[in-house]
């Protein structure tokens, strides 16, 4: 995909492929056509342009920039600084936290108010392109689902060591990418910033899924004792649910997911870093 | 090793033509799965188009896709529906270890869950008769990776609507036997309407043909709604389901046909789009699936 280039990469709104490092939770469709894993790459993260133009970048000149509007162009920016301060915040507070307590209980309730606010604005970045709607769309449902249906409800568990490990993935996965849009938007990307996007993840992306697993784990037994979010027959609507269930096939569903998304995130540091052509299978 | 064919008339010997260097050896790339087209990234070309009418010069270059294991519609269509018909039934016997032991082939003392399996039952059975002698199909086949999605879709869907209609703890509806009635009229209604238009749109279309007409209404008062939609079988099968959500008053029916009315649109938008691209004279008052409004 010629786009992956600095060039093309910096045109305004260009995302380029692969959310590196994202610990995205749950990851939706198999990449298994070039539409599909082209709208993975970019929209995992944003969409817009990133999902259409992916797919049309192969019919279009390597290079070739994307012309955004200048407000969205604007708007864009602003979010991808915003993103970038917060998630520096976040990180920042985490560590001096970790410096002034020596532990890590009471971390999340220190930071529960900022990631809830930037994990949630995270939802404006959810694009009109329709084939990446959905895919960024469950991308940020994941992480929503993440805060405030797992550490946000189930308050015992707030303190496990596995929370710390997907907030740390998080934030420096977040502040690599959008720091990487960012710059990509003002066209002075540093190499360093794509290296980090591109490379970080191959840690991150696994230690963030061990978090939230572990962390989904450890709200199993809260979640069946006390049956939380759960309604049962008989009711007039004639329908259950078990939230206890719902947990596990949530975490089932991890298995066939992260092996997907990270071998797609491979595949696009291949060439994205390399400059491997890359065939994808078609439809 | 590549072949010459060659293929002349049988009564004057004249050659009409021939093909040369062909080599053999994909045998499993039968014409179903061939995709034939002018641009490597195109759309495929169609049967019926002629060589000549393409915009090629002397020398035409086409390009070969694999689509893939093909199955026919018809198999798609006799899987999907079967499934749920079978389905549902083992959840209204109460066969063993679904529900409690003791439930095991108990029958439930509510009307409303006999009556929502003949329903139920009904719709699938006519479903499975149109499409072994109603419908026409102008593919013949789809690829194979589609019927293991459809029959997720509809097996997975009649098991958990099954489930709870017919589990012992079901709730009969608030409104008693005049829901009930209502709903099952809503649904009658719609299953001859929807019927009424699979016949009206198999007799646009002669036996063997793809032809493509505009459908008008006919004697028939159910296909009147053809004045106001596109695609009045869709109208008519999401208000069967609205009518058996009713009737059972169950939030997984309710679901069900919510996202069946959400595919039922996305396919009238596409059909109403393609008969406005192909007929200039389309009636305008007409919208894909609900009148007025989608």
């Amino acid at each position: 995909m010629g786009r992956l280039t600095e060039a093309a990469a910096a045109g305004s709104g260009a995302r380029a492929a692969g959310w590196a490092g994202s610990p995205p939770t749950l990851l939706p469709l198999s990449p298994t056509s070039p539409r599909c894993a082209a709208t993975m790459a970019s929209s995992d993260e944003d969409g817009t342009n990133g999902g259409a133009s992916e797919a049309g970048e192969d019919r279009e000149a390597p290079g070739k920039r994307r012309r955004l509007g200048f407000l969205a162009t604007a708007w864009l920016t602003f979010y991808d600084i915003a993103m970038t301060a917060g998630w520096l915040v976040l990180a920042i507070t985490m560590v001096r936290f970790y410096m002034e307590k020596g532990t890590h209980r009471g971390l999340y309730k220190s930071i529960q108010k900022t990631l809830k606010f930037f994990q949630t604005f995270a939802l404006l970045e959810v694009r009109i392109v329709p084939t990446s709607v959905l895919v960024t769309g469950v991308q940020v449902s994941s992480r929503i689902f993440m805060v405030w249906l797992i550490t946000h409800s189930i308050k015992p568990i707030q303190n496990e060591e596995s929370v710390v490990l997907f907030l740390v993935a998080w934030t420096v996965t977040e502040i690599t990418r959008y720091s990487f849009y960012t710059f990509s938007l003002l066209d002075h990307l540093p190499y360093f910033i794509k290296w980090a996007r591109y490379n970080f993840f191959i840690i991150l992306y696994p230690v963030g899924v061990a978090g939230e697993l572990l962390t989904i784990y450890a709200a199993l037994p809260y979640v069946k004792k006390t049956g939380m979010f759960s309604i049962r027959l008989p009711n007039k609507y004639n329908v259950s649910f078990d939230y206890y269930y719902f947990l596990l096939i949530t975490m089932a569903s991890y298995i066939p997911l992260f092996p997907q998304l990270y071998f797609h995130m491979l595949r696009q540091r291949r060439k994205v870093l390399h400059g491997e052509v890359i065939v994808e299978k078609d439809d | 090793m590549s072949h010459r064919v060659e293929i002349l008339d049988a009564k004057t010997r004249e050659k009409l033509c021939f093909l040369d260097k062909v080599e053999l050896g994909h045998p499993q790339w039968y014409p179903a799965r061939q995709s034939l087209r002018l641009d490597p990234k195109g759309k495929s070309l169609k049967d019926e188009d002629v060589l000549q009418k393409l915009p090629v010069g002397t020398t035409a270059t086409l390009y070969f896709r694999d689509l893939g294991a093909q199955i026919s519609w018809v198999t798609v269509f006799l899987t999907e529906y079967a499934g749920p018909l079978f389905i549902y039934l083992l959840f209204y016997f109460r066969v063993p270890f679904i529900y409690g032991h003791k439930y095991d082939f108990t029958s439930s003392r509510h009307t409303v869950v006999h009556l929502a399996c003949i329903c139920h039952s009904f719709h699938y059975i006519k479903r499975l008769l149109e499409t072994l002698f109603v419908h026409r199909f102008s593919h013949g086949t789809m690829p194979l990776r589609n019927i293991f999605k459809n029959c997720t879709y509809y097996w997975g869907f009649a098991a958990w609507m099954a489930y709870y209609i017919n589990h012992p703890l079901y709730t009969p509806p608030t409104y008693g036997a005049q829901q009930v009635k209502l709903a099952l009229a809503i649904f009658v209604i719609c299953q001859l309407g929807n019927f009424s238009i699979h016949m009206a749109l198999r007799d646009l279309r002669p036996a063997g043909s793809k032809t493509r007409k505009i459908p008008y209404p006919t004697k028939n008062p159910f296909t009147w709604l053809f004045l106001l939609v596109s695609c009045p079988n869709y109208t008519y099968e999401v208000g069967s389901w609205i009518g058996f959500a009713i009737m059972t008053q169950c939030l997984p029916v309710a679901l069900f046909s919510l996202v069946g009315f959400t595919q039922m649109t996305i396919w009238a938008k596409g059909k109403h789009r393609s008969y406005l691209k192909e007929f200039r004279d389309y009636p305008p008052l007409r919208m894909p699936i609900i009148p007025f409004l989608l």
